[in-house]
């Protein structure tokens, strides 16, 4: 049987999700790191994958509350104006 | 954070119609769904739009909601069902099901090795980098947005993911997969630009 089913990109390509999510097999991840190693294309496409997530996390800011207005219109609209006290954001 | 905040709201409370609770559950989780219309529709007035439609079809089921999934989940499902309709109403072929074309790991395959990945922070989250970014998720189809949305934005599980859209588990993996490979080709042409012109500028 060939070595792994890894020792090719597009084997790789099918677990590069699960790979960048920590969700692979410690086994399969060494096949990948294995492959990656020898493989400077797929090096780029997980190490450019992965920032790509990370960017999409960096320049999303979950703190961002509801604009005061929006929130203000929600209230009056679901008739709970009686408790459209400041947020607390 | 979501579960803390999903534990000091009653569900029984909200169930026997107690208005309090429901403006609890409104200040909980309005922020989110907001930004979810805004990441799906692209302009604030249908954003709105989906949050009022979302929490009214909320209150209307709330005596239904049997509570086999996590309130945000349900409430992501419904605002999803809203911004749905409104996109279909400019754009009624729009199918989320649509099994056909991107359930496959066909074409797929990454055509721009540009190794971008080692860019200073500062200029990957500069404000015309972060432009790029958004236009890039705007560009993605909508069923493949839909998925991204929920897992890499707003930060729900495979399986929650799934739920919400009802989709199978494999489908989201393979959407997701899709969705990610998609992004990474259009910002690594984008940086890939950047980096030749300041190359050529010395």
């Amino acid at each position: 049987m060939a070595e792994s089913t890894h020792n090719n990109c597009e084997g790789l390509l099918g677990s590069l999700s699960d790979y960048i999510d920590g969700e692979l097999g410690a086994e399969l991840c060494r096949q990948i790191e294995k492959h990656i190693a020898e493989c400077e294309d797929c090096r780029i496409v997980v190490d450019t994958t992965r920032k790509t997530i990370d960017l999409v996390h960096a320049s999303n800011d979950p703190q961002t509350g509801l604009p005061d207005d929006v929130r203000s219109r929600l209230f009056k609209r679901l008739n709970l104006d009686d408790y459209l006290k400041p947020s607390a954001k | 954070m979501v579960e803390t905040i999903s534990q000091e709201i009653s569900l029984e409370a909200l169930r026997n119609g107690d208005r309090a609770e429901f403006a609890k559950l409104v200040d909980a989780y309005s922020a989110p769904i907001y930004r979810l219309g805004l990441r799906m529709l692209g302009n604030e007035q249908d954003a709105e739009d989906v949050l009022q439609n979302a929490f009214i079809s909320a209150l209307t089921h709330l005596p239904n909601f049997e509570g086999r999934s996590s309130v945000l989940t349900w409430l992501y499902r419904i605002a999803v069902n809203e911004a749905l309709m409104i996109l279909r109403r400019g754009k009624p072929e729009i199918n989320i099901d649509d099994t056909e074309s991107n359930d496959e790991i066909d074409n797929i395959h990454p055509t721009q090795f540009v190794d971008w990945g080692a860019l200073p922070e500062d200029e990957l989250l500069s404000a015309e980098g972060k432009q790029a970014l958004d236009h890039a998720i705007q560009n993605l189809p909508e069923n493949l947005r839909m998925v991204f949305l929920l897992r890499d934005i707003q930060d729900l599980s495979i399986k929650d993911t799934a739920d919400t859209l009802n989709l199978t588990e494999a489908n989201v993996k393979v959407r997701l997969l899709r969705a990610r490979l998609m992004l990474r080709e259009q910002l690594s042409y984008y940086y890939g630009e950047r980096m030749k012109k300041e190359k050529s500028n010395g």
